[in-house]
């Protein structure tokens, strides 16, 4: 009984340990290719709805087209809070708060971020 | 509440400029405030032409829409609703006996406000109100006789005047209450009728085009090509709700037919066009 257990713990702690493993495992390339999945998902950033962005489908004029982002903003964490709540710089922003109001994932956000940092 | 009253109060500064009164503002004051916004932000296009809706930012689908317009979607609709609104109750009253002038021309007034009920009633409710004072059941909201008794109510008020009191006692609060909604941020995606009908009216939604609050209550009810039936304008509230995924209310709830009232007072003076097609 105490040997299952043990064996269970062993388990557990080695699951709990692999996201992370992955996480640092992933090159930043990989990173961006999923952060441009949620911009473009209907359910969760869809932020072509509203940005011009690349050569992705269906550009939207609510924003500003997303573009030389790493110029504009050389503080990635700055890009960062903007997408997890633009009403903390401007109140009347149409911009959903995608962190505050759990839209997306923390990690999502990370991810996301990436992306438009890269372009 | 304060949170709520000062975000409203900002969103009216930042977007109708010099309205720093916004919240003892007159429906009146707020509908010249309002007309001037969209004047000096679509300087060529004339007033009469808000009607229209997010027709006039788009001449593509204004073409298609003329096109559709010469063969109406709705033309069989009005002619049942004819028959409907003229078939006697079981006690032998028509609707006619409800109405002002026989109900004939007469759905640019609404929604107005009821003295007797002390509230706002828009056209669908009045129908409704009608039965059941004769005795029959209310109709459902949504794909029934009532949007073709609507629509054929509707198509005797064509090129007449949006119209209405200015609103005064309880009527104001109502109105108030209506504005209020309109100018407050709701959802998970956080957002106000404001932003896509007033801040980004002429901007890309993907594909769509939110259009101007100016002109969003001439035209009821509308078919439109996604729904491949009449609707009323509380169905597209619902929709607009659920696009920023915010509490849906039931139709006729009192909170949309105030936000309705809202609307109607801004859209006074504009010609009434119902029913029509939209996209
Ligand atoms: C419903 C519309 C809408 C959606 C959806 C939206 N944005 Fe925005 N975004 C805006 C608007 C409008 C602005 C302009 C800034 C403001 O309003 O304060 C903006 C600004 C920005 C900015 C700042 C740009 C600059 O020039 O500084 C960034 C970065 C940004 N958005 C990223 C995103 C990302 C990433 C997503 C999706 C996860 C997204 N946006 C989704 C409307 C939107
Ligand atoms: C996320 C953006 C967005 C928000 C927020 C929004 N709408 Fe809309 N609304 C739209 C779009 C886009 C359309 C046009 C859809 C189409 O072309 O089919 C529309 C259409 C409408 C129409 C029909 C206009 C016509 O001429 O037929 C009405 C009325 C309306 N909205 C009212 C509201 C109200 C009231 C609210 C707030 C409770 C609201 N909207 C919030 C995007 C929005």
């Amino acid at each position: 009984m105490k040997k299952k257990a043990l064996i269970l713990l062993t388990a557990m702690l080695a699951i709990a340990s692999m996201p992370a493993l992955a996480q640092n495992d992933m090159s930043s390339e990989k990173l961006r290719a999923l952060g441009k999945k949620v911009v473009l998902d209907r359910k969760k950033g869809n932020c072509v709805a509203c940005h011009v962005i690349e050569d992705l489908e269906a550009p939207g004029t609510f924003g500003p087209p997303l573009i030389a982002m790493s110029v504009r903003y050389p503080d990635k964490a700055k890009l960062r809070a903007q997408i997890w709540d633009a009403t903390k710089r401007n109140i009347l922003t149409s911009m959903p708060p995608f962190g505050k109001h759990m839209i997306l994932t923390e990690e999502e956000i990370d991810w996301v971020t990436e992306y438009i940092h890269s372009l | 509440m304060i949170r709520l009253l000062t975000i409203v109060s900002l969103l009216f500064l930042s977007t109708l400029g010099t309205w720093a009164q916004a919240k003892d503002s007159t429906p009146a004051e707020d509908r010249e405030a309002l007309r001037k916004y969209f004047q000096s932000k679509f300087p060529d296009i004339p007033l009469d032409a808000y009607k229209d809706g997010a027709y006039i930012f788009d001449p593509k689908a204004r073409a298609q829409f003329e096109e559709i317009e010469e063969f109406p979607p709705w033309e069989f609709d009005v002619e049942e609703g004819e028959a409907l609104f003229k078939a006697p109750f079981k006690n032998g009253k028509t609707y006619a006996d409800c109405f002002e002038n026989g109900g004939i021309g007469i759905a640019q007034k609404y929604p107005l406000w009821d003295e007797k009920r002390e509230e706002v009633v828009t056209l669908p409710l009045a129908i409704n109100l009608c039965r059941q004072a004769n005795g029959e059941e209310p109709l459902p909201y949504e794909k029934s006789d009532l949007l073709k008794i609507q629509a054929f109510m509707a198509y005797t008020s064509r090129g007449k005047r949006i119209e209405g009191p200015e609103p005064t006692g309880k009527a104001l609060e109502a109105y108030k209450k209506g504005r209020e909604y309109y100018y407050s941020k709701r959802g998970q995606l956080h957002m106000t009728c404001a932003n896509c009908h007033l801040q980004h009216a002429a901007s890309r939604l993907r594909y769509e085009l939110p259009g101007p609050l100016l002109g969003q209550t001439t035209h009821w009810p509308a078919y439109r090509s996604k729904w491949e039936e009449l609707g009323d304008i509380q169905r597209r509230y619902k929709e607009c709700n659920k696009q920023v995924r915010a509490k849906d209310l039931p139709y006729q709830a009192e909170e949309y037919r105030n936000l309705q009232y809202y609307m109607h007072q801004m859209d006074i003076g504009l010609e009434f066009n119902g029913p029509s097609s939209r996209k």
